[in-house]
């Protein structure tokens, strides 16, 4: 035993025999923890030396516990110092979320949750009052669903209420015209497209108003002058 | 920072205890470790653990204060000899108190050793984390606990105490 003992301490340690303590303390992972498993169970010089391991890991623990723990001197010297520190100023991001994490963690679950109902019937009542508003604003019209108008998609309508249709027309532009050129016109004519570029023609709408046969007549007349404009026609 | 320090101060205490070997100091030292990470909060990353980190930075303290106290004068061996006022481990060992005798050599250990042993065994440690906290490369831990061992079976065997290893 002497004789093999001293063969060992002339020998360098082999990697397992060096994780042999760190197998007693649990600190391996598992591809170690198994292969030092497997070397102990057929080397009984290791599982020797591994019974010697678990002794010193035993007292390593024992003696530690034993040097007791600091007295609160250590503790009242540590937050007096703290106090002394100057105040750290954290971010601007950091300190509105951290106030609003704040605010929420010192409301009780019993506020929390009057308050998230409270918010939803707020939700409720805002979505009554947009709904309301929208539904005071539209003119009485109703849609028919069977018939469809061949020569132009928009639905057809029939107005119960006073207001007459603004003018509408439709407007080939000449082929040079540039994007710009038309975002000019549109705003010169208070214009907009309602409906796209079939054959090549944009159905345009001129104000939101409705205008006499003269002032139509006139507005069209002008539009057709135009250089971008090759075809302008009235069109309901 | 309060639930930190309850948390985590009796071990770091007691890693600076065994390091510079005085409980005033050790005591001290704590409250620097723990002042240190208030200021440093922002700069620990989350690599590594908590405890990992406290260790590294008491035990930069412990060698800090040891190197202190040097230059006043003190040395270690007197230091040890302040410490040690009970039984030597022959002493012990006639008492037939194995462990007794086991633990009064792990005192008697280098303090290179000490806090080897004391990071595998009593901090359980890994490797790596061993390696980080005293930076040394992860093999050179693994044989310095090989050598501190053996180191312990030489005190113990000049003792009087045959484990069967080495």
């Amino acid at each position: 035993m002497m004789a093999a003992s001293r063969k060992m301490l002339d020998q360098e340690p082999s990697d397992i025999e060096m994780l042999l303590p760190f197998h007693a303390a649990g600190t391996l992972n598992a591809r170690d923890a198994r292969r030092v498993e497997e070397a102990l169970a057929n080397d009984p010089e290791l599982a020797r030396q591994y019974g010697v391991i678990r002794e010193e890991y035993a007292e390593t623990i024992s003696l530690n516990e034993s040097l007791g723990a600091p007295s609160t001197r250590a503790m009242q010297r540590l937050f007096a110092a703290i106090d002394e520190e100057p105040e750290r100023k954290p971010s601007v991001s950091v300190s509105l979320s951290a106030r609003i994490s704040e605010f929420f963690a010192k409301l009780s679950p019993r506020t929390l949750a009057w308050s998230a109902s409270l918010g939803a019937v707020a939700l409720l009542l805002q979505a009554g009052v947009i709904g309301a508003v929208l539904v005071k604003n539209q003119t009485a019209s109703f849609q028919t669903a069977s018939v469809l108008n061949e020569s132009s998609s928009a639905p057809i309508t029939r107005d119960f209420g006073v207001a007459a249709a603004p003018p509408r027309a439709l407007v080939r532009f000449a082929p040079e015209a540039r994007i710009a050129d038309i975002t000019a016109l549109l705003d010169t004519y208070q214009a907009s497209i309602v409906d796209g570029a079939k054959g090549g023609m944009f159905r345009l709408q001129f104000g939101n108003k409705a205008m006499s046969k003269d002032e139509a007549a006139g507005l069209l007349a002008r539009l057709q002058r135009e250089k971008i404009v090759s075809l302008a026609v009235a069109t309901p | 920072m309060q639930v930190l320090y309850g948390r985590h101060h009796v071990r770091v205490f007691r890693f600076g205890l065994r390091l510079v070997r005085d409980e005033q100091v050790a005591e001290d030292l704590i409250s620097e470790v723990f002042l240190d990470v208030w200021r440093q909060a922002g700069k620990f990353e989350g690599r590594s653990a908590v405890t990992t980190w406290l260790l590294a930075i008491t035990r930069f303290k412990a060698l800090s204060a040891l190197r202190r106290r040097k230059d006043v004068g003190l040395d270690e061996e007197t230091a040890n000899a302040i410490e040690d006022t009970s039984d030597d481990p022959e002493v012990v060992v006639q008492k037939k108190d194995t462990g007794e005798a086991l633990r009064k050599c792990l005192t008697a250990l280098s303090p290179e050793h000490r806090e080897i042993v004391d990071l595998v065994y009593y901090h359980e440690k890994s490797v790596e984390e061993v390696a980080e906290i005293v930076g040394i490369p992860e093999n050179t831990v693994k044989t310095r606990l090989f050598y501190a061992r053996k180191k312990l079976a030489e005190l113990l065997k000049a003792a009087g105490i045959e484990r069967g290893w080495p």
